[in-house]
């Protein structure tokens, strides 16, 4: 049984007049331990088909479940790392990590032994994610990636089952980024939970999932569904990168991109707004 | 407001700057200035103003009852308090903005957050707040001597209308300004509605809520003294339009220079507590 099933889901936003497709006829099963990216073109419906797995949105018709039960709301099982800075700037580190005990929702069980389980927890994720010397900074003091690591841990804080990433390295440079995957790859391999990650980065979707879902805009749909022939999270580096099936389903991928983005690039339009101006009269006239 | 949302950021961190080798210039656009060298400026600042007082008033062009001198309006600020009860004034005036000002401060606050949450509470009450601010307090004043009489609570009622709608606007907007993604970041770790108001919107704009309620006061002065000086028999706004009976120009300066004083205290020891209760928006 997959851990994570969507059947049929259309989700369809109606603002004053327009009424936009965002989500058509989505067919999709994750099972336990897989990481699942999401890849395509700015607008085709990512981040929304995330949130509404994260229970932030609800599909217009079509169910969405996690274990055979339906999505309504955020549940504990289902954490969530977004795009921008959601950490709470007036907590520390610490604070924002061990943030979610302090909600009634994770203080069923009060006694001493998960008061002690919990602060053991949040020290280890202090400490795999290399923020133990900062722990009493404020976010605002931090590095975008410093800032991410810290987003990351207080979702891992409630040993979430399935793990939502919204583009959580689309700030970041390319250096911090590759840090990040193998701090993802590694948490990945040792908490053993299921992973849908949104992103822009085809490598990055590659190298990190164990499948690599695209997907097209207008509306938005699932267009195909590339399996990824790596060896399991633990066993990735970075020389893969530059394996050979690597590139060729990088290339493979990035075509089905641009072939469903329906940006055409002018070209004749390019050259004339760069080529150098010979004639001040011939160009107003033929622009 | 100098509350940042943490969401604006940029992502990559400062850029290291060279070691600069002499002091940065001090007119260097947006430059860093010593904290000595900010006080030195700001002490010039009103050194200059005294000056030109003085200039002005010594200079014999003006009639003196019309521009006192500075050291007639210090003569005057002496007398006023060893003989005159000044403290008394000062007190009583003191006094009424607190209580005109913190009873709009306990209705404002918990209106405002629910005005900033949640929609059907801004559609019911939102735009009668927008008309009530555009109501003239001043004009109140007449109805309000009416309806509570002359005593205390006419005073305190006035700087409450001055005061209490453009705080819960105020107050809301800065409610209204949380950033989305904290919210829903509480809501996916399960929090439910009411932890979602105390321990995420409130705590993220309370700073903003504090600078907003620092401006407010500013303006319940100004309502106090249009209080005082139509319906009162005490405090400095009293005092003021006593002095002009008599013509007592220098005790009208005292007066003014006094209430610009207690706004300008006060205005700095919000100011600290915002340093004191906000450290992460100072570190
Ligand atoms: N709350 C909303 N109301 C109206 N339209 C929305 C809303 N949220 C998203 N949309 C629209 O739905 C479509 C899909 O948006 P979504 O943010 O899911 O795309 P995306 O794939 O995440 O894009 P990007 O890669 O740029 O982040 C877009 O056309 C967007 O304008
Ligand atoms: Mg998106």
């Amino acid at each position: 049984m997959p851990k994570l099933n969507i059947r049929k889901g259309s989700k369809i936003f109606n603002t004053g007049k327009i009424t936009l497709h965002a989500l058509q006829d989505i067919n999709l099963s994750i099972h336990e331990n897989e990481f699942v990216a999401l890849v395509g073109a700015s607008g085709c419906g990512k981040s929304t088909l995330l949130r509404i797995i994260g229970g932030l949105e609800s599909f217009t018709a079509g169910d969405v479940s996690v274990d055979a039960l339906p999505i309504v709301d955020p549940g504990l099982e289902r954490a969530m790392v977004f795009q921008d800075y959601s950490l709470y700037p007036w907590l520390t580190v610490a604070e924002n990590i061990r943030f979610c005990r302090e909600l009634k929702a994770h203080q069923k069980d009060n006694s001493l032994r998960a008061t002690y389980h919990a602060i053991g927890r949040a020290h280890a994720l202090m400490e795999l994610m290399g923020l133990e010397h900062i722990s009493n900074a404020y976010p605002n003091q931090l590095s975008g990636g410093m800032r991410q690591r810290v987003a990351i841990a207080r979702a891992l804080m409630p040993a979430p089952e399935i793990l939502l990433m919204d583009e959580p390295f689309g700030a970041l440079d390319a250096q911090t980024r590759e840090v990040m995957h193998e701090l993802i790859l590694h948490l990945f391999a040792q908490e053993r939970s299921t992973i849908v990650f949104v992103t822009h980065d085809v490598e990055e979707a590659i190298y990190l999932a164990n499948r690599v879902v695209v997907m097209a805009p207008q509306p938005g749909r699932i267009d195909s569904i590339y399996n990824v022939p790596l060896p399991p999270a633990g066993q990735r580096h970075l020389d893969m990168k530059l394996a050979p099936e690597f590139l060729s389903l990088k290339k493979e991928i990035l075509q089905r991109i641009r072939a469903t983005a329906r940006v055409h690039t002018d070209a004749g339009l390019l050259d004339k707004l760069t080529k150098p101006h010979h004639h001040d009269n011939e160009e107003g006239r033929s622009l | 407001m100098d509350f940042p949302p943490d969401t604006l950021h940029s992502t990559a961190p400062p850029p290291a700057r060279a070691p600069t080798p002499h002091p940065a210039p001090l007119w260097a656009v947006r430059g860093a200035m010593s904290r000595k060298m900010h006080v030195a400026f700001a002490v010039l600042g009103f050194c200059a103003v005294l000056a030109v007082w003085l200039g002005l008033a010594e200079s014999g062009w003006f009639n003196k009852v019309f521009l006192p001198r500075p050291q007639d309006v210090a003569q005057r600020f002496y007398t006023w308090l060893v003989e005159d009860d000044l403290l008394k004034d000062v007190s009583i005036s003191i006094y009424r903005v607190m209580g005109g000002f913190m009873l709009a401060v306990i209705v404002a606050l918990p209106l405002g957050l629910m005005i900033g949450t949640f929609r059907p509470v801004q559609a019911f009450f939102g735009p009668v707040m927008e008309f009530a601010r555009y109501l003239p307090a001043v004009a109140f004043v007449p109805l309000v001597m009416l309806w509570v009489g002359i005593d205390e609570g006419s005073k305190v009622a006035i700087i409450w209308i001055g005061t209490f709608f453009q705080m819960v606007l105020m107050i809301s907007e800065d409610v209204h300004r949380v950033p989305m993604a904290q919210i829903e970041a509480a809501q996916t770790m399960g929090a439910t509605r009411e932890e979602i108001i105390t321990k995420v919107i409130l705590k993220s704009a309370l700073p903003s809520i504090m600078d907003s309620l620092r401006v407010t006061m500013g303006w319940a002065w100004t309502y106090l003294v249009v209080a005082e000086l139509v319906a009162a028999n005490s405090g400095l706004g009293y005092a003021i339009l006593k002095a002009q009976r008599f013509l007592q120009t220098d005790k009208i300066f005292a007066g003014i220079l006094l209430i610009g004083l207690i706004g300008l205290v006060m205005d700095q020891l919000f100011r600290w507590v915002h340093r004191q209760r906000f450290p992460w928006l100072y570190a």
